[in-house]
């Protein structure tokens, strides 16, 4: 599919030589292997879990197992795709069994190997390789492929789609998206269920323009009722996918390459990358051209036997009491099934269908569903709450008492207590209206009626993705493994969607009973370092590591460097060592390499220091000249109160900051960036105090100063506020009668959080004192990259109190004397390398032969 | 994946190995191609397209480890290896690139 050369690509979870074919001493060339032989034809999801299954019964003693696979890849996380083409997950981290887990186990995989046909009679499979394998038992598990509607001019020859033309189910599908999507503008996806919208996700994530084209007459129809739908829709289109409804597409404009579509109402859309997801279809012709039984799927009974009674069937390939299944949570249910009947664990094993309930995200939107998504009866009760303002829409359907289904679109929080009540049948609460929303005003579970992870039963489904129940991860803490991530790299919950991640976390909380050993990796202060920040700056301070490489040598394993470790690492010593700390320009990012933020197009901007906001003329002169000189394409006033000159090359740089005179703003670092102050006493009617000065004071105190994340302050006369310090890192209002409060932890950024009063102290003196102890006591204890907006609840307002106002710790003193330090090693970078480069070419372009700037000149 | 497949390539001199700091990258013009060299702190040379194949990201920018480069703009990572970018992006084509006399040698 996707018309793709396959063997271009790298195997994914193959072995560094490619090995697919592989033999072991069991093998029966040898004559001597008494075991049965269990063929599977199929190495997706469902194929490789039987084995499993099979294999964690005591199966390989029984059977020597043979895995037929056409893709040439290990078996990998099918329903990951669409996060790999969002470019959020990495495929090599999607390889749930690679090539080796294959060889380690004793199981031969046939990997790029078709099978033909079955010869039922003799018992022999026909690959297309020409081969012969003789079997004991047979799973067919051949899933599905993409449903291709009909439209002239989709094929270039007999099996080949016209370039640019891609259906999305395998991981060669995905790929040659993604290089697609680097090359081109617009995509036109064909379908608006739950996979077209989540390509239409990530495409238009990779910049393209998206437009999705729905043959229903609402996206998502098969999970969604009309007016979900509909609210559905407004959510997707308001993150820019044009969304066309009960429409088809009936012709691709090519002809050397897709150039657009037409609509089945004569519109032209153009594209240049058509993506098909209108559904799935099951891939049977094994079996047709077997002689077994097939309508939809393969036809199963409940012991997923085939008319053919060494046959089996499972996945998406198989039909069992009429229903073919397109989610991965049945797959689970039925290889379980199947590997207690293969092995004999419980031979009357049985599989009676599966309820799919299913918990997704769409396209950023939180989707889940069970059961009917209306009232199929004149008594069933049915509950709406539908919020479009908001993009939430909920509803639940109960007949006598019993749940028998849900929606929720855009707020799931109910939905662990929802699943549970339709799979078990649970009584409902008698105000129906609490099965969608708390009216404990958000007390959560605590109005009792909820059952916590404590009352969850041990075989409910806690992972659909990955089939995990609340046992398995119980009995996985019980087998001594006690961190999160532990157990989810074990148990594989939570690495599927990523929906059910907290609940997971719940669960190992309680399991383990207040043993929970945090994850380590969680706590280290950078990924490539195994400490924690307490512990790596002791390590630094006790070997006087005093540059990044000397850190990396002396405490990561092996010595190795790790590149995106070694920003904070810089951040880290400056702190530590002040102006003893061996300056290292590879281990900078790039803007503090340069003293400015990089642009999109590689250009830098200039944010000289204004402090509290306060100009003069001469200074405004000064900067027009510039900007005028070096041809600035933008010049700005900050949300930051002070001018942003952007879109400037890099060898301009030095003399820029050389015309201007003026020091750097460090708009760029993770660092002290600004105090904004309002007018306050000089000039306000209503100013309590002159926020003005001590703004300017401030700023002029810790001007530079490096910490975990940017720090941004602001003062203001009086309670009106002005300018914003109620959500600021720190922020300062006078209340009269010389009396300033301090707020700390305060954001208005991706966050909004108001602040957290500190202290009222008398004096501006007394607010500088208190602001260096908070700063430093959050320089040297807050996590890389953790604003004060999570640093100061996470450690909790009492105890920052009682560090900085009772000096509880006895360290005030030592917090006193670290920031001055920081204060003493201050120098201004503008001046400094501007005259003297750090490194040679410091300031030389990176892409010499683009025409900069690129970004638009007004 | 097309990683160093050229089946013919000219060697260039594009400039003296001092040009590219310990750690560093620097862009350069190799027989109109422009490149990203870098040179590691266990003094092994590397070199890629300049742009990054993600969003044109200048790549010389980047910060390096002995695995992988890491665009400035997006931090999508790229292994020396093999081009391969470990965020899901296109590959990077990389170049041969050695020392001779002090001299900094593109093949291209
Ligand atoms: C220039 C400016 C926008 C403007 O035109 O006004 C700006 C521009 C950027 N902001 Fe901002 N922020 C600017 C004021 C703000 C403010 C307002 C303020 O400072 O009072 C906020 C809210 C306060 C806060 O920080 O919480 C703000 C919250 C952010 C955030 C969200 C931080 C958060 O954790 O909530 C980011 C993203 C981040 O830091 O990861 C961000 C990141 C950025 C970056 C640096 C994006 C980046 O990483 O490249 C932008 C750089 C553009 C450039 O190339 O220069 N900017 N940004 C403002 C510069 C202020 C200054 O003079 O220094
Ligand atoms: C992009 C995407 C996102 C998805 N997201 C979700 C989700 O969020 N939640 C969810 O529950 N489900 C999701 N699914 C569905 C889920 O992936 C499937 O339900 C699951 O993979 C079914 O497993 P299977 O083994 O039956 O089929 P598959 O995983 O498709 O495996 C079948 C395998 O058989 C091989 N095969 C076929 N014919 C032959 C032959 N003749 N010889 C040898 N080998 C053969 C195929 O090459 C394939 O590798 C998603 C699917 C896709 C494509
Ligand atoms: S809000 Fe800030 S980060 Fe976002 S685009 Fe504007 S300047 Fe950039
Ligand atoms: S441009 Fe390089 S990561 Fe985006």
């Amino acid at each position: 599919m996707g018309g793709l050369g396959r063997v271009m690509n790298p195997v994914l979870g193959g072995r560094p030589e490619g090995v697919s074919t592989l033999h072991f001493a069991m093998d029966d060339a040898d004559g001597v292997d008494t075991r049965q032989r269990l063929v599977v034809v199929g190495n997706g999801m469902a194929g490789a879990r039987v084995v499993e299954e099979v294999l964690e019964r005591g199966g390989g003693d029984q059977f020597a197992i043979t895995v037929f696979g056409e893709e040439p890849h290990g078996n990998y996380n099918r329903i990951m795709l669409s996060h790999v083409l969002a470019g959020e997950e990495h495929e090599d981290d999607i390889v749930l069994n690679s090539h080796d887990w294959y060889a380690d186990n004793g199981v031969q995989l046939r990997a790029g190997v078709r099978v033909r046909r079955i010869d039922t009679h003799a018992k022999v499979v026909h690959a297309a390789d020409g081969t012969a394998t003789s079997y004991d038992q047979l799973v067919l598990a051949t899933g599905s492929r993409s449903f291709i509607p009909p439209m002239t001019g989709l094929y270039r020859s007999d099996d080949e789609f016209l370039p640019g033309v891609f259906g999305f189910r395998t991981i060669d599908d995905t790929r040659a998206m993604l290089a697609a999507a680097a090359e081109h503008e617009k995509a036109v996806v064909v379908g608006g269920g739950l996979l077209g919208l989540e390509a239409a996700r990530a495409l238009q994530g990779h910049g393209l323009q998206v437009e999705v084209v729905h043959a229903g007459t609402h996206l998502m129809n098969q999970q969604l009722d009309p007016d979900g739908g509909a609210i559905l829709k407004q959510s997707v289109e308001s993150l820019g996918i044009v969304v066309h409804l009960a429409t088809r597409t009936t012709e691709v404009i090519g002809p050397d390459r897709v150039r657009g579509v037409v609509l089945a109402d004569g519109r032209a859309i153009d594209a240049d990358m058509l993506v098909i997801a209108a559904g799935i279809r099951p891939v049977t012709e094994v079996a047709l051209m077997s002689g077994i039984e097939v309508e939809r799927g393969v036809v199963v009974d409940d012991q997923l036997r085939t008319d053919d009674p060494d046959v089996y069937a499972v996945g998406e390939c198989a039909q069992h009491r009429g229903e073919v299944y397109g989610l991965v949570a049945p797959v689970w249910e039925q290889a379980r099934v199947l590997a207690d009947l293969l092995t004999g664990t419980d031979p009357d094993a049985e599989y009676h269908g599966s309820r799919t309930a299913t918990k997704l995200k769409v396209a950023g939107v939180d989707v889940a569903t069970m059961g009917v998504n209306r009232p199929e009866r004149d008594t069933d009760e049915f509950l709406v709450i539908s919020e479009p303002r908001r993009g939430v829409h909920l509803s639940v359907v109960v007949r006598d008492d019993r749940l028998i289904g849900a929606t929720l679109l855009g707020d799931t929080r109910k939905v662990a207590f929802l699943t549970q009540a339709f799979d078990r049948g649970t009584p409902l609460p008698e105000e129906r209206i609490t099965l969608l929303v708390d009216l404990s005003d958000g007390a959560g579970s605590s109005d009792g009626r909820e059952p916590g992870v404590a009352e969850l039963p041990g075989d409910s489904q806690v992972c659909n993705c990955n089939g995990v129940s609340k046992q398995d991860i119980c009995d996985t803490v019980a087998s001594g493994c006690t961190t999160v991530g532990g157990v989810m790299d074990r148990t594989r919950a939570g690495k599927g969607c990523g929906s059910c991640k907290g609940l997971v976390k719940q669960i190992v909380e309680w399991a383990a009973d207040g043993d929970v050993v945090e994850d380590p990796a969680e706590s280290w202060y950078v990924p490539g370092i195994p400490l924690a920040k307490p512990a790596l700056m002791a390590a630094i301070r006790e070997q006087g590591l005093l540059s990044v490489s000397a850190v990396f040598a002396a405490l990561a394993p092996g010595g190795a460097e790790d590149a995106k470790s070694k920003m904070g690492l810089t951040s880290l010593l400056r702190m530590i060592w002040g102006a003893d700390h061996v300056q290292e320009n590879d281990a900078k990012f790039i803007n503090d390499r340069v003293h400015g933020n990089i642009q999109r197009d590689g250009t830098f901007s200039v944010v000289p220091q204004i402090k509290g906001g306060v100009t003069t003329p001469a200074q405004l002169r000064r900067i027009a000249d510039v900007a005028e000189k070096y041809e600035v394409p933008m010049v700005k006033i900050t949300g930051g109160q002070r001018i942003d000159l952007l879109g400037v090359r890099k060898e301009d740089l030095p003399a820029m900051w050389d015309d201007l005179g003026m020091p750097s703003g460090y708009a760029y670092g993770k660092s002290f960036r600004t105090v904004k102050t309002c007018v306050g006493t000089d000039f306000c009617r209503f100013g309590l105090g002159d926020s003005t000065q001590l703004g300017i004071d401030l700023e002029t105190r810790f001007q530079g100063i490096e910490s975990p994340a940017k720090m941004k302050l602001a003062v203001v006369g009086c309670p009106r506020n002005c300018a914003e310090a109620y959500v600021k890192d720190v922020g300062v209002v006078a209340v009269g009668n010389g009396k300033w409060e301090v707020y700390v932890g305060g954001a208005a950024g991706a966050t909004i959080r108001k602040g957290d009063l500190l202290a009222t102290v008398d004096s501006p003196a007394a607010v500088i004192e208190l602001t260096g102890r908070f700063l430093q006591y959050y320089r040297e204890n807050a996590n890389w990259l953790e604003r004060t907006y999570d640093f100061v609840p996470r450690v909790g307002l009492e105890r920052i109190k009682h560090v900085l106002l009772e000096d509880g710790e006895g360290i005030l003193a030592d917090l006193d004397e670290g920031m001055q330090r920081s204060i003493d090693a201050y120098t201004d970078p503008w001046g400094q390398d501007g005259r003297q480069p750090a490194t040679p070419g410091q300031f030389r372009t990176a892409l010499p032969l683009v025409d900069l700037p690129k970004v638009p000149v007004r | 994946m097309s990683v160093v497949d050229q089946s013919t390539t000219t060697a260039h001199v594009v400039g003296r190995v001092d040009d590219v700091p310990l750690g560093e990258g620097r862009a350069f013009v190799a027989g109109g191609v422009q490149v990203a060299v870098f040179r590691l702190r266990d003094g092994s040379l590397h070199a890629t397209q300049a742009a990054c194949p993600h969003a044109g990201g200048p790549l010389a920018d980047g910060q390096t480890d002995a695995d992988v480069l890491v665009c400035p703009l997006h931090l999508f990572a790229y292994r020396w290896r093999d081009g391969a970018s470990t965020s899901g992006a296109a590959p990077v084509r990389l170049f041969a690139v050695h020392e001779e006399d002090g001299q900094l040698v593109v093949d291209v």
